[in-house]
């Protein structure tokens, strides 16, 4: 004869699982939606470009940055996170990517922004190759869901120049 | 609960919380509404468990027919053969 105890333990059991079930659904559905994104960065301002004492080129830059990333939220959508990089080739590295700039959208109503901002972290190169170079600027972000998998892409903007000089 | 009753208050649990399951996620799904999809549900397993777990009496319909007292005292219960009883048996063979 089933016990109380018994009855219980089967209900929260049976309940549990079933909420797994749901979660995975939930993560499931976010497949069915397609993020149609646009960005926009642009390079306002060279502040300053220098060596450092340790030998490595140093860039401060103004960026603007505007991004319309509405059609990435879905119900199962807890945040996005939205990072700026910029990406270049030296002789020694292939390819090196540099974060410069980074922020949360914590819901839909927020996904349609521009900031105008310095870099929030600094651009250093290993070594002293920036003089003159070509660089992208990539917007990445995250889909970080409420439950389940995370979703991950970015856009690449091409065409940014670093001057000749230091200044 | 009697046999019954047991059988059908895990058929109730099992059916409800699939019922409550399917509602709160297509209702969640629908409104955009993750967290209403999460209210719905566990206030669905909390009616569940108030129906499916505590004695109640509909479960006690069909109540098991105990031996009565008085009959059990004319049928007294069988010797249990204890293990040198049983040795003893097989010698003597």
């Amino acid at each position: 004869m089933h016990s109380f105890g018994y009855r219980a333990n089967a209900v929260v059991t049976f309940a549990v699982t079933i909420l797994a079930v749901m979660c995975s659904l939930a993560s499931l559905s976010d497949n069915f939606n397609v993020p149609t994104p646009t960005a926009d960065v642009k390079v306002l301002n060279i502040n300053w470009f220098q060596k450092q004492p340790n030998g490595n080129d140093e860039v401060s830059l103004t960026l603007n940055a505007s991004a319309d990333l509405s059609s990435m939220f879905t119900w199962n959508t807890k945040q996005v996170f939205v990072f700026v990089a910029a990406e270049y080739e030296t002789p020694q590295n292939a390819l090196n990517q540099v974060s410069l700039w980074d922020g949360i959208i914590p819901s839909k109503e927020h996904a349609k922004f521009w900031i105008h901002t310095t870099n929030k972290y600094r651009f250093i190169d290993q070594g002293s190759n920036l003089r003159g170079k070509d660089f992208n600027l990539t917007l990445h972000w995250h889909v970080m869901p409420k439950t389940g998998k995370m979703f991950a892409d970015k856009i690449v903007m091409t065409g940014y120049h670093l001057p000749e000089e230091y200044r | 609960m009697d046999w019954q009753g047991q059988k059908h208050s895990e058929f109730l649990m099992q059916i409800l919380l699939v019922v409550f399951a399917v509602v709160a996620f297509a209702v969640g799904y629908a409104i955009e509404s993750f967290q209403m999809m999460i209210l719905i549900y566990a206030s669905g397993v909390l009616l569940t468990a108030l129906i499916t777990v505590p004695n109640w009496p509909f479960f006690n319909r069909h109540p098991l027919k105990w031996l009565d007292p008085s009959e059990a005292d004319r049928h007294p219960k069988p010797q249990a053969t204890t293990a040198a009883s049983k040795k003893k048996a097989s010698k003597q063979k």
